[in-house]
């Protein structure tokens, strides 16, 4: 286990390529990578001052999956998602009781910078959030400039790239000098998600990606989920049953706080094994 | 009954007309001692403003003409040294305040602030005057500058600290998401997006301390003719008026008259700037 990834001081060198936790063991074929979990999350319990959001949640999330999140309004999820790369900890008076472990390593230990968690765990939110000052160009490129990238043709290939991973490039090709908050709002979530991919992280958190666009934007960014989880770990938190079940592999249903089921997509629409879960999907609540 | 209504209506009638005029009054006079200040400036000091003014030394008493540039130059030198104290420790102190403090040492540093903002300039003068003129047994363009500084730092901290906290949390937590870290944030994102505030701020702060007088004058002292050494006595323009006003000449009156125009010209045009910048939100609120 390379757990020198993670504490690497992070701003002394730049990081073009970021570090993959592939990398070292090449060997590894992808079906073992596919096959070890990218989160191993045990009994995880996250308070807000004396509020539990989360309660003592054990889950493993598979790697280069896309996993759904979902549950009524309230029930912890977007503190769960957030847990994943520490951003609840923005939060004060934040407190985790367990473990999270990321490729192996608990990202909650002593040692570990958050700020280099993250960069290896990326997370879009639910409302787009493109920088005012900034253009679309330099929208996407922030986290690589400020990271230290000064390599100009190595940045405007991965402005391409990750634009055109976001399915935005052939909107925008001609207009990235415009500010990012000139362009729609589904085109601007886009535009957060080419950010979000533009450092290479190597799992994509999605808080609601989707939940505050029409339903045209919606399906594009549904279709951009498909598309990334051939190369990222994607975990999404929604409310919509119908996206998890349209575009997830595996579902995790939380409800007060507690997972109650975990499983394939599939079982969790079609044959769950908890009752709640199955009040849940079919509307009696929530 | 009939009638009675129609009184009530009469009635309210003369009420709110009452009210309205009222408040029409108060605002006029709110506004009147700043078309009086104006007038009297103009009738009494537009004639001595020459180019003469700005280009001549005082003359000595009895000798016509002269003009004030020393005292112009001096009072820009005195600006020039109060921001290198007054705009670092103003600014950082405000980014302290809506980025990093804690909520009990915030509510102190607040409180701190504020009860500087209302101590009266002239105790400025006197610190700085047992600070710095008696140690060095002199007074200079330094201990001037000084004092003006510290009347800007809590100033530019307070309003640099709430055009911060104007900047929605999303851009910070998009930022952090993205593996930049702390400071990084705070600098490209937060303060980029926040910077016409920060711009308005300093303005204002100097603007206000262009016109201080009482803080002047046992530091910079005044000076008749040019400082060429920063540790003597230097000129500036609300000293020159002061003592050009309660001396018994009618010849340095009018030159007072036209010092006073032009310190509130250079005020004035500072607010016209300061409005310029602003004409837009501050931060865009997505």
């Amino acid at each position: 286990m390379e757990s020198s990834t993670l504490i690497d001081p992070p701003m002394t060198s730049p990081i073009s390529p970021p570090p993959r936790r592939a990398s070292s063991h090449v060997a590894d074929s992808d079906d073992a990578r596919a096959r070890s979990p990218a989160f191993e999350v045990e009994r995880l319990s996250i308070l807000y001052g004396e509020k539990k959001a989360i309660e003592d949640v054990t889950l493993a999330i598979p790697s280069k999956k896309i996993t759904a999140i979902i549950g009524p309004s309230g029930c912890g999820k977007s503190s769960f998602l957030r847990s994943l790369n520490r951003m609840h900890e923005l939060v004060p008076n934040t407190r985790i009781e367990g473990k999270v472990f990321f490729g192996g390593e608990d990202i909650y230990a002593a040692h570990v910078d958050p700020v280099v968690i993250r960069r290896r765990i990326g997370i879009v939110f639910q409302k787009s959030n493109p920088f005012p000052t900034m253009s679309i160009a330099e929208n996407v490129l922030v986290g690589l400039k400020l990271n230290g990238v000064r390599d100009r043709a190595f940045l405007r290939e991965r402005l391409e790239q990750s634009l055109r991973m976001a399915a935005l490039w052939d909107e925008v090709k001609h207009d990235l000098h415009k500010p990012g908050v000139s362009l729609s709002g589904g085109q601007q979530q886009r535009l957060c998600i080419a950010r979000a991919i533009a450092v290479e992280p190597e799992v994509l958190l999605m808080d609601e990606p989707a939940s505050a666009l029409d339903p045209i934007a919606t399906a594009k960014i549904e279709e951009l989920i498909h598309e990334l989880s051939a190369n990222y770990t994607v975990v999404i938190v929604t409310h919509n049953m119908q996206q998890a079940g349209r575009c997830s592999d595996y579902t995790a249903f939380l409800y007060l706080g507690r997972l109650i089921e975990f499983g394939s997509t599939t079982k969790i629409f079609s044959n769950p094994s908890e009752r709640r879960t199955e009040d849940y999907i079919t509307g009696r609540f929530g | 009954m009939h009638s009675k209504r129609a009184d009530n209506h009469t009635w309210r009638t003369i009420k709110s007309g009452l009210a309205s005029t009222v408040a029409f009054i108060s605002a006029l006079l709110v506004i009147a001692p700043l078309g009086l200040v104006f007038f009297h400036l103009l009738v009494n000091g537009a004639s001595s403003v020459n180019w003469d003014f700005f280009t001549k030394l005082p003359t000595p008493v009895g000798t016509p003409g002269g003009g004030m540039v020393n005292a112009i130059v001096g009072s820009l030198e005195l600006l020039a040294f109060a921001s290198i104290i007054g705009i670092p420790i103003g600014v950082l102190g405000g980014v302290y305040l809506a980025e990093y403090g804690t909520a009990r040492g915030n509510f102190a540093l607040r409180f701190m602030a504020d009860v500087l903002n209302g101590v009266p300039s002239i105790i400025w003068g006197v610190v700085v005057y047992g600070l710095i003129v008696l140690r060095f047994k002199s007074f200079s363009a330094y201990a001037g500058g000084l004092a003006l500084g510290f009347i800007m730092v809590p100033l530019v901290t307070r309003t640099t600290e709430e055009v911060l906290l104007l900047v929605p949390a999303g851009y910070r937590e998009a930022s952090l998401a993205l593996g930049i870290s702390r400071w990084k944030t705070i600098v490209h994102i937060v303060m980029k997006t926040a910077l016409k505030g920060i711009v308005t701020a300093v303005l204002l702060a100097l603007a206000r301390v262009a016109g201080e007088t009482a803080p002047l004058l046992f530091t910079a002292f005044g000076n008749r003719f040019w400082n060429h050494n920063l540790s003597e006595p230097v000129a500036a323009l609300p000293l020159q008026i002061f003592s050009y006003a309660i001396s018994p000449y009618d010849d340095w009156h009018r030159q007072a008259w036209a010092g006073a125009l032009v310190l509130v010209a250079m005020i004035f045009l500072v607010n016209l700037v300061v409005r310029f910048l602003t004409r837009e939100r501050v931060a865009q609120v997505p």
